[in-house]
């Protein structure tokens, strides 16, 4: 602890000079070549923002940013015109709020049960499992996914059905892409908040039990407002990502039919900016899926504030 | 009568302890059927699966379709190169990784700040896909390099923060007994640090081993001339839409079905880290407890 302080204290005195550098020469060499890593890696590609204000493609891409055309706001205006502009940010929106919904409201649920059941053995080995799928890529969901969930696939032959959710072009292939989503990522998604209910204090539990509250009473009295702060946290940053849903999930899981219904920002700027060889297009696309996303975690975190919850950053 | 009232609720909350086990079980099979699925038809014979005769046990049993994938889909190297970008990139990953964290875990450090700072920003903001595209292309002309798989995603920031607040919590008075000794902060972090950051390093590990392993992506926008394995499973889907007439099939002598093709292909892609995920569960579920706790 003393150390600690003692580190503090010299931290408020240090001043640069070539003295200090060379004192922690070792230091600087350890980080130096990662943070021009980051530098190349990271933050040139932020300066690639530059061509959303540009018409950038294939025959002045050679060109350096100051002779090509600044074109101003334009690329971002055609991307608001395109005709699948709309869609795609209905889809965008629609499958996060779906996904967090969906997606926080499981979790939390088996994380409830795993925090209950009481036979140990049992609950290892169904919490092991629960992590499976989490660590399988998206190409072999996709590959298992299209043999369950296809037309005359398993889940219609069990069923007797027809299902078509793999290939109904509605705002039903949403509720295809969370439930598969929802089945893969429970079991991960449970570890942080049977994490935080293992925080709870277990006094508050007797208590409860000497006043006769019974297991469904004490889960809502007590286990529920105890991981409330965890809660909030995981809600702010899903906000936060609500405009970045990856584009290989949807492009994997979808097919032609219902691609109406699959296409999301991320991907649709793959798809102007390279499938379409307009480079500012695509930039300008993505460069708004950023911005508004940093918006909208700054706005979560505000309102969480004013409720008076915790706040993330 | 409170005894009997409190009996009363015990045999509820019991009968909830067997609803769970049933739900539980419920979902066990949810999650495990596919899988189990997916590995009877891979062994099944082609023709019952193109008749549509699957059962959990194949009935008739035969590794036809593995053969078929690995000597007609070069499924072989793409197996080599999935797991040399594993191993490379979870190698490279970690050993970079653990550097960085223990550097920005120096408070006395006079860049700590302005390093935690750059390196956090890219966690919020990211210059999106045209841009980077145009980096590894046509910039550093990555394309169909292997080094456009380790390289750019070499370090993931959120890994290097659960390292770092994993170094935070290490006692200091190693450290500072090793610099009494006349260590230089290099053979501090060599000697010291990194053997008491196992457990972190072995989350981190998987955490890279599983993203290089099962990474899509970057094979798809930058190295389709290095197909890794779940590049072949993408275009073995993507080709498979070809229906075969069962019973013309049926003639054939050697007969081969896309959906147990498929099958195969998606085992081999899948159980390396099936199997290697149990044996690291108690360190991620620490690790991810870690990475909780608010920063």
């Amino acid at each position: 602890m003393s150390a600690r302080k003692a580190q503090k204290e010299k931290i408020i005195k240090q001043k640069f000079s070539t003295q200090l550098m060379y004192k922690q020469r070792y230091l600087l060499l350890m980080s130096l070549p990662f943070v021009i890593w980051l530098i190349i890696f990271k933050y040139i590609p932020l300066w690639g923002w530059t061509m959303a204000f540009q018409e950038v493609k294939p025959k002045n891409l050679s060109k350096h940013i100051w002779e090509r055309p600044f074109v101003g706001l334009e690329n971002f205006l055609k991307a608001f015109d395109d005709r699948m502009f709309n869609q795609t940010l209905i889809n965008t929106i629609g499958l996060s709020i779906l996904g967090i919904a969906v997606g926080t409201a499981m979790a939390i649920l088996f994380a409830l049960m795993l925090n209950e059941i009481r036979f140990v053995r049992f609950k290892k080995v169904t919490q092991t499992i629960s992590y499976l799928p989490h660590f399988v890529s998206w190409v072999v969901i996709a590959s298992i996914a299209k043999m369950v969930l296809n037309d005359g696939g398993m889940l219609d032959t069990l069923l007797g059905a027809k299902l078509g959710l793999m290939s109904t072009n509605s705002p039903l292939f949403w509720l295809t892409v969370v439930l598969i989503n929802t089945w893969k990522e429970v079991g991960w998604d449970a570890i942080v908040y049977l994490s935080a209910m293992a925080g709870i204090d277990q006094g508050l539990y007797e208590a409860a039990k000497v006043d006769g509250a019974n297991r469904l009473q004490r889960i809502w009295h007590i286990t529920l407002p105890g991981i409330k702060p965890t809660i909030v946290v995981l809600l702010i940053m899903g906000i936060g990502g609500a405009l970045n849903v990856g584009m290989e999930r949807q492009m994997l899981l979808s097919n032609g039919i219902v691609q109406d219904h699959a296409m999301v920002l991320s991907w649709f700027a793959y798809v102007r900016g390279i499938g379409n060889s307009n480079y500012g297009l695509g930039t300008a696309i993505g460069m708004f899926q950023s911005l508004v996303g940093i918006i909208l975690l700054f706005l979560a975190n505000k309102i969480a504030g004013w409720l008076g919850e915790s706040r993330l950053i | 009568m409170a005894n009997t009232k409190s009996n009363r609720i015990k045999s509820r909350d019991n009968i909830l302890d067997y609803i769970l086990l049933a739900v539980f079980l419920l979902l066990i099979v949810i999650t495990i059927y596919p899988f189990l699925n997916v590995l009877a038809i891979s062994f099944n014979d082609p023709i019952d699966t193109m008749r549509n005769i699957n059962f959990i046990i194949p009935r008739q049993f035969t590794w036809s379709n593995y053969i078929y994938v690995f000597r007609e889909n070069n499924l072989g190297r793409a197996f080599f190169l999935s797991v040399l970008r594993t191993v490379i990139g979870a190698g490279a990953g970690v050993i970079c990784t653990a550097m960085l964290a223990y550097v920005l875990s120096r408070k006395d450090f006079y860049f700590n700040k302005l390093f935690t700072t750059l390196f956090v920003i890219t966690m919020y903001v990211s210059g999106g896909l045209i841009p980077e595209y145009l980096l590894l292309m046509r910039d550093l002309k990555l394309g169909n390099h292997f080094i456009v798989y380790i390289i750019p995603g070499l370090i993931w920031v959120y890994n290097m923060i659960l390292v770092r607040s994993f170094i935070e919590g290490l006692p200091l008075a190693l450290q500072e007994a090793a610099r009494v000794d006349g260590a230089n902060d290099f053979i501090i972090w060599a000697r010291i640090v990194l053997p008491l950051c196992q457990p972190v390093l072995a989350t981190v590990a998987l955490f890279y081993a599983v993203g290089q392993w099962n990474s899509f992506m970057d094979t798809y926008l930058y190295a389709k001339e290095l197909p890794t394995l779940q590049y072949v499973l993408y275009e073995i889907m993507e080709k498979a839409q070809v229906k075969i007439d069962p019973h013309a099939a049926e003639q054939m002598k050697n007969a081969v079905s896309p959906l147990s093709i498929r099958m195969a292909v998606t085992i081999v892609a899948t159980v390396p880290i099936i199997i290697v995920y149990p044996f690291l569960q108690k360190y991620f579920v620490g690790g991810m407890t870690v990475g909780a706790v608010k920063d």
